[in-house]
């Protein structure tokens, strides 16, 4: 049986998603290794989170496969895929405004012990302070806390997060970043602030119309000026 | 590491927050001051014990429906299937093996729960009209199998000669009514206490999540459908003791039992109490009933008019129910202190 260390490596090869009909990605593959960290790049549109919806079930599916240490996934419900090892963390921040905070993390239990929390509160000690609040009462920043400890709290092996950042304050990103940057865990991470996606990932994958178009060190990426302009079109500050 | 210190730190607050730790609070002492209140109710109003244990009994009714509806978002004109199953399941044990009230009751909700489980694991993958529609026909079956089979039932003419032994053994349900106000009055505070540690567990709480978004539950690991069809079940064991409850007490079970109409009714009484609350179950279900006793009285043929309007002016003006108003009260009674 393999250590939590060594498990969490995902395989996509070839994947073909959409919505309904509609073909968004045009046979992505990548792979991250157990542990590793991917930033998932390129400009609006060209279907990062597609990618990670697909990974989750999410969206139809037309073809190709997503392996998880090895075991195929894509046949799975959105349920089981979450079930393997998969944690998500989508765009909409995914909180639910009717629970106060504590509710909505202990639907990110799966049947741990609710001492589990504590695991939570220690991670966002803000969340400890607020754990009486209801979701819709909490900051952007605090949702996407709580957003992501829930997901943390189901043990998944692989963490998805769709631009945890968006809307932010730099001092909550900074607080969010430094959060994640603790995490023993595979993640692919979607995010639109290219600097801190490329300090924080090993490798970058560049999206352009449904396709991989660049696939590297994320370091290399960043210090070529060229690559970010031609897929991203912006440039780094210095 | 954060300490158990750092989380005792004051929540910071929100007019949401207050209207929040407002409800909750409500919800905490609800239990107590239905029990208080039924037991001043005995004191108070001896002639009118009858009223108050059909009362009783359609609240706990009415709870189940609150479960499905106001904690899972199904959306149910057929509640009554579980409710008539109990009736005649308690009605029918009670004529031909037991009469221990506690048995028949656990009959009844055994007889809700298993109709709830079977059709909802069947129904459940459909929402809104769809649904409604495929639950006004689970109770249109119940009450034709009820009423073709009248060897059990007693068809059209109604199940009687239930007659229960004493609770406990010691209590006989006399003819004043008493022991069956008090056994109901007990049962519906257990029921609700119960019912409070469904909706407050993991399971409740993931039900409350498949109610805002199913997809957010599946992407956690849940399955709303499974959620669903559980809740469905546990609502029909309520909805089912329900059932056996009325036919201990009253000793007869009737067609109207399974009926569209008793679904409906049940509905006007979540609405006007308050969905998703609990006691909202209780609030409405004594204010339908309680306004149907006296208008009845005085105008027997136009009495539903002013119901219509009643809900009419609730769903208006105070569209969270009754309950919503009586926490609005409450907050801003807290609101005038926290000021002070």
């Amino acid at each position: 049986m393999p250590t939590e260390s060594s498990v969490g490596s995902l395989e996509v090869a070839e994947l073909r998603a959409g919505y309904g009909k509609t073909l968004i990605l045009d046979g992505v593959s990548f792979a991250v290794p157990a542990g590793g960290r991917l930033a998932l790049l390129g400009r609006n549109g060209v279907g990062k989170s597609t990618t990670l919806a697909t990974l989750v079930g999410q969206t139809t599916r037309h073809g190709g496969s997503i392996r998880l240490d090895g075991v195929e996934l894509g046949g799975l419900s959105s349920s089981a895929r979450a079930a393997a090892g998969l944690g998500y963390v989508p765009q909409t921040r995914d909180v639910f405004k009717s629970l106060t905070v504590e509710e909505n993390l202990v639907t990110g239990l799966k049947g741990r012990p609710r001492s589990a929390l504590e695991e939570a509160y220690a991670l966002f000690p803000r969340l400890g302070e607020r754990r009486r609040n209801g979701g819709g009462e909490l900051s952007g920043g605090e949702q996407q806390m709580l957003s992501v400890a829930r997901a943390l709290l189901g043990k998944p092996t692989v963490l998805l997060l769709d631009e945890p950042l968006e809307g932010l304050a730099p001092v909550i990103c900074d607080l969010l970043m430094d959060a994640l940057s603790k995490l023993d865990m595979t993640i692919v991470l979607v995010e639109q602030q290219v600097d801190r996606a490329l300090d924080f990932a090993d490798r970058v994958v560049f999206l352009d119309r449904g396709r991989v178009v660049h696939a590297g060190p994320a370091h290399q990426a960043k210090a070529d000026a060229a690559l970010l302009e031609r897929h991203l079109g912006v440039a780094l500050a210095a | 590491m954060t300490t158990m210190a750092d989380h005792s730190a004051p929540e910071t607050t929100t007019p949401g927050n207050t209207l929040m730790t407002t409800r909750r609070g409500i919800d905490w002492i609800g239990i107590p001051v239905v029990a208080a209140v039924g037991l001043a109710a005995y004191w108070l109003l001896p002639d009118d014990l009858g009223l108050l244990t059909r009362i009783l009994s359609s609240a706990l009714f009415v709870l189940s429906l609150d479960l499905v509806l106001g904690y899972g978002g199904i959306a149910t004109l057929g509640q009554a299937a579980m409710f008539g199953a109990g009736a005649y399941a308690a009605g029918i044990a009670a004529v031909n093996w037991v009469a221990d009230p506690f048995a028949l009751l656990a009959v009844g909700g055994v007889a809700g729960g298993l109709v709830a489980l079977a059709t909802g694991a069947l129904i459940l993958h459909a929402r809104g009209l769809t649904l409604l529609m495929l639950t006004i026909a689970v109770a249109q079956i119940v009450q034709e199998v009820a009423n073709k089979a009248r060897d059990w039932t007693g068809g059209s003419d109604g199940l009687s000669g239930i007659e229960p032994a004493p609770v406990l053994g010691m209590f006989r349900f006399d003819m004043y009514g008493r022991t069956s106000y008090l056994f109901a009055l007990a049962v519906l505070v257990v029921a609700l206490v119960v019912a409070r540690r469904i909706v407050r567990s993991p399971f409740g709480l993931a039900c409350r999540g498949v109610k805002e978004d199913p997809l957010r539950v599946s992407a956690i690991g849940g399955s709303p459908k499974l959620y669903l069809v559980a809740l469905y079940g546990v609502a029909g064991v309520f909805a089912g003791v329900a059932g056996g409850l009325t036919a201990v007490t009253s000793g007869i079970v009737g067609l109207d039992s399974v009926g569209f109409s008793w679904s409906a009714e049940a509905l006007v009484m979540l609405v006007l109490g308050g969905t998703g609350r609990l006691y909202g179950a209780v609030i409405g279900t004594a204010a339908f009933m309680g306004i149907h006793h006296i208008l009845a009285a005085s105008d027997p043929f136009h009495w539903m008019a002013f119901i219509g309007l009643f809900l009419i002016g609730i769903v208006l003006f105070l569209p969270g129910g009754i309950a919503s108003g009586v926490e609005r009260l409450v907050g801003l009674v807290r609101g005038k202190e926290d000021r002070a």
